[in-house]
């Protein structure tokens, strides 16, 4: 396997635990915060949430830096490092009201950080593939 | 030395490609969800009927709808550019999609049946619920290598 194979691989791999991330969240959060799914789900969701997010930031950037047909101002990569830092944003939000212990339907917005996550995360996903302006 | 972009594709692409990878990426989220919860309601023995319900229900309502929209823009994506499919990669796509999809099926009838008995314990079928779903998951690890490496 070259690096290139090897960086791609650990990227999406990272963007998959991303996703297991947020689905975990979203099933916490939408599925009527019971304390029990709570307290099944929330340490998963955080772990993956955040390995998911630092795999998918440095990968990416080694990626962009290793092939020569992509730079780090590419319009796409900007973009994706801005969806990046406003999906992390409301992911750190989420995660450390949760891990104090705070009931998930006594965190105000709750249901805003999620959505706020999902739809980065969605424009991520088709930044990714459609790469607009390259 | 940097290399060539080794993925260009044809535009045509992006669409199927876009489904195939999130309903890929959705498929393994919920995978994931239903270890955790299984896992939980093996380790804790509370909460295991919210528990099984919930995993039954990520089953039925998040694994298989996921994978119907993983496998349509796969066979989207081939339609499209016909690509060989005696490729290796392509043959791990298609024996981890298919042999996953009968895993999946019969964690969701053990899961079902662990939900319904609403017992104290998940039992042993609640246990076979939590071991598919780990093998599952490690699977599509596999999947997702291949998808990703192309070996030849």
């Amino acid at each position: 396997m070259s690096l290139y194979d090897w960086l791609l691989f650990l990227h999406l791999i990272a963007a998959f635990l991303l996703v297991a991330g947020l689905v975990a969240y979203a099933v916490v959060v939408y599925g009527g915060g019971e304390a029990v799914v709570s307290r099944a789900l929330v340490p998963a969701a955080s772990a993956l949430w955040n390995a998911g997010g630092l795999g998918v930031i440095v990968f990416g950037v080694w990626l962009a830096l290793e092939v020569d047909g992509y730079e780090l101002w590419d319009a796409w990569i900007i973009a994706a490092i801005v969806l990046w830092f406003v999906g992390s944003g409301a992911g750190g939000q989420l995660g450390a009201a949760m891990r104090q212990g705070t009931p998930v339907r006594a965190i105000d917005a709750s249901r805003r950080l999620v959505a706020v996550m999902a739809l980065a995360t969605l424009l991520l996903l088709l930044d990714m593939i459609f790469k607009p302006w390259a | 030395m940097g290399v060539m972009i080794a993925a260009i594709r044809p535009g045509h692409w992006d669409l199927p490609l876009f489904l195939h990878v999130a309903g890929a990426m959705l498929l393994v989220g919920a995978l994931v969800v239903v270890v955790a919860t299984m896992a939980a309601a093996m380790r804790n023995g509370e909460g295991v009927e919210v528990l099984t319900r919930l995993a039954f229900r990520t089953l039925l309502i998040g694994v298989l709808p996921a994978y119907v929209l993983m496998r349509v823009g796969a066979e989207w994506i081939l339609s499209e550019e016909g690509v060989p499919d005696d490729l290796s990669w392509i043959g791990i796509g298609y024996g981890v999609a298919d042999g996953g999809l009968l895993l999946a099926i019969i964690a969701t009838v053990l899961a079902w049946r662990v939900a319904r008995r609403g017992a104290a314990r998940p039992g042993g079928a609640g246990r076979a619920v939590f071991v598919l779903a780990a093998l599952l998951v490690l699977a599509y690890g596999v999947a997702i290598w291949a998808m990703a490496t192309k070996p030849a």
